[in-house]
């Protein structure tokens, strides 16, 4: 009973360690979409770059702090990447998504396929298409959990899962401040009011727009970093899978909605662990988008999400 | 109509009794460039050794062999177009080619419709040789390994295994099937079945629920990318057991990836250049001599079997016409290979044994031979 209980809790941790990383990259969907109104789906390959990124500066990165892996040495490789991926986000919007700001949004969203797949490709070219081997940033390894604290001590938790997760709250606190309680944050949900109100009151929205594509950025290619700790195989394919299964975490939080999206990514990692260990790895991804279609049916802005009139 | 279609036969048989006076032109195809191209570069290189081989030593029947080789890239559909050209253009006698499973499949039909034999190095897939009575090739198939990878299990004391497969990959399924009806039959006991998909990267849900179970071993019969984050977690979440596996582990990044989390380990493939029989040991030495020190893997000495196979059978027909120089080739028994004495069944699969190697100290190991 009680190893069946443990091996619950268990299932529980890996989800939702695996669930921070869909959180992360869930909120630049999401942040997106409340202020453009379309989903950016060159985002995976951003959380991709990310990745890469790290793969590129890692081992310069961690010789300036010392030989071998260490921490501050993996948080700087972190910051390098968000900026790295940060600096992008601004330039996919610059170049492929402001010059067809007042195009039907269908133009943009094909767009933003079209740029997703060029990255794929262009990564495949320029990095290799084969999976390559992601510098050991920090030593993982598992937690030694004391014996006297009970049947606990069978549970496994790693460095690396603790780290992802302390991590990825950490990220999300400065998200909600700066969202909720700056100059910027005010005016980006100004400007996910009503554009034109936003503008009329001095707001300048290019640039609300590019700090909200660098903040979304910064997120996935944390996110990547994060990711490539714990699974430290990369290939510029990564993205994809990644970023669907974000998507529709944004989706099932509510899109649009920052709590929604964190929610909706641990969810999503917590019924994947939950499918797998439980009922069956193949219905994996079966089951993860079945409750998506449920949860629509039942409550079709998404858990958290507020219901908006349609503009006319 | 039948006039012209004999007359045209009997011109391209004189043109080519003209023209292929002083050698046999052998086809080969592989991936040189593209994702596979470090199995290709290695076959064909072994390929190579044995052509150059052959041909210091006089050639066959007199004639020296030559060898026209085409670059798949890796790519579906190039194989298919590369062979037909090597047929109808180069006139080639036989066809050596491929690693990939898949792309022999493309290629294979079209050898056999031209009647042209094909020897496959690498490819494991059953299919490939049941396209029809041109095709062949000079490995085992997947079914064998997995039976081979059960009996050493067994042999070491290992009863309760679990198995996890890659569902998405047929290579993967075989091996896992006869591996289960292998220890099965020994008295061993599957104590938990999962599987994931090719291109997954977290397994710790898969590998709690195995650990829940207990096993003495896990059979993990899958490619070298997922294997080295599976042995990676599995130590994470404190599974000590040794993993078990089967060729598709060989791969350059495999430790890169893993580490020492796979130390322990074992897994079955064609070739070893740490086995010390004098056949492997004369071959590392002659590959090492002419590619700059290299040493040789699995591909290399069995694309070095494919063209020493198919020689000996040029030689016992005499001939290199196409139904006789089948016939010789399946034909062939206990021919003395680099990766162990060679025997083609009445399915044109080779009969052969199989390598264990161990994983530690970074690096791989011979273990033991395993005979069929």
């Amino acid at each position: 009973m009680v190893d069946k209980l443990l091996e619950f809790v268990q299932q529980l941790l890996n989800g939702l360690s695996q669930g921070s990383i869909y959180a992360l990259i869930a909120l630049g969907y999401t942040m997106v979409f409340g202020v453009l109104r379309f989903i950016n789906f060159a985002h995976g390959d951003v959380f991709m770059l990310g990745a890469f990124a790290g793969f590129y500066i890692g081992p310069k990165t961690l010789a300036l702090f010392g030989t071998g892996p260490s921490y501050p040495g993996m948080f700087a490789v972190l910051v390098v990447a968000m900026v790295l991926c940060a600096i992008i986000g601004i330039v996919i919007e610059k170049l492929c998504y402001r010059p067809l700001r007042d195009r039907p949004k269908l133009t943009v969203l094909i767009t933003a396929i079209g740029v997703s797949l060029f990255l794929e490709n262009a990564g495949q070219l320029v990095f290799g298409a084969n999976p390559q081997s992601f510098p050991e940033l920090i030593t993982d390894r598992a937690l030694e959990i004391p014996e006297s604290w009970g049947a606990i001590s069978g549970l496994t938790i790693t460095v690396s899962q603790v780290l992802v997760f302390g991590i990825t709250l950490l990220l999300l606190f400065v998200l909600r401040y700066v969202v909720m309680k700056t100059k910027l944050g005010m005016a980006m949900r100004a400007l996910s009011f009503n554009p034109v109100a936003a503008s009329l009151m001095g707001i300048n929205n290019d640039v609300i727009i590019s700090f909200t594509f660098g903040l979304g950025s910064a997120l996935a290619g944390a996110a990547g970093i994060l990711i490539s700790i714990q699974q430290p195989s990369i290939d510029p394919l990564m993205g994809v899978n990644a970023g669907l299964k974000a998507f529709v975490a944004a989706v099932l939080g509510g899109i649009g909605n920052l709590p929604g999206a964190a929610l909706g990514g641990i969810l999503i990692g917590l019924i994947e662990a939950l499918v797998v260990g439980y009922i069956s790895p193949n219905y994996r991804d079966a089951i993860v988008f079945g409750v998506l279609i449920l949860i629509l049916i039942v409550k079709p802005t998404g858990l958290l999400g507020t219901s908006e009139r349609e503009k006319v | 109509m039948k006039r012209p279609l004999i007359f045209s036969l009997a011109l391209t048989l004189l043109a080519s009794a003209v023209l292929a006076q002083d050698e046999i032109k052998i086809g080969e195809f592989a991936s040189l460039t593209g994702g596979s191209a470090s199995f290709g570069q290695s076959s064909h290189k072994g390929t190579q050794l044995a052509f150059d081989e052959i041909n210091a030593a006089g050639g066959v029947l007199g004639k020296k062999l030559k060898l026209i080789t085409e670059d798949d890239q890796s790519q579906a559909g190039q194989p298919a177009t590369i062979v037909r050209k090597l047929i109808a253009q180069d006139k080639v006698v036989a066809v050596l080619g491929e690693v990939a499973s898949s792309r022999s499949l493309e290629a294979a039909p079209i050898c056999q419709q031209s009647k042209i034999p094909m020897i496959s190095p690498a490819s494991t897939n059953q299919k490939v040789t049941e396209i029809g009575d041109y095709i062949f090739r000079v490995c085992f198939i997947d079914p064998f390994q997995g039976s081979v990878m059960a009996k050493f299990a067994q042999s070491k004391g290992w009863k309760k295994v679990a198995v996890l497969t890659d569902v998405k990959s047929d290579y993967s399924i075989g091996l896992a099937q006869a591996f289960k009806e292998a220890l099965l039959k020994g008295g061993g006991t599957v104590v938990k079945e999962s599987s994931y998909s090719t291109g997954d990267k977290d397994f710790k849900a898969q590998l709690t629920s195995i650990k829940a179970a207990k096993p003495e071993a896990i059979f993990l019969p899958g490619y070298y990318g997922e294997v080295s984050l599976i042995g990676k977690q599995a130590r994470l979440l404190g599974i000590k057991v040794p993993l078990l596996g089967g060729d598709g582990w060989v791969g350059d990044s495999l430790l890169k990836v893993a580490g020492n989390s796979l130390d322990g380990s074992f897994f079955s493939c064609h070739f070893s250049a740490d086995d010390k029989s004098e056949a492997v040991q004369g071959f590392v030495k002659k590959y090492k001599a002419k590619y700059n020190n290299e040493t040789p893997d699995d591909m290399a000495a069995l694309g070095y079997d494919s063209v020493m196979i198919l020689a000996a059978a040029i030689k016992k027909a005499g001939t290199t016409e196409s139904e006789k120089l089948r016939d010789a080739i399946a034909a062939t028994k206990a021919h003395a290979g680099i990766t162990g004495s060679i025997t083609l069944d009445e399915k044109r699969n080779a009969t052969k044994p199989a390598v264990i190697l161990g994983i530690g100290g970074g690096g791989f190991q011979f273990v033991q031979t395993v005979a069929p």
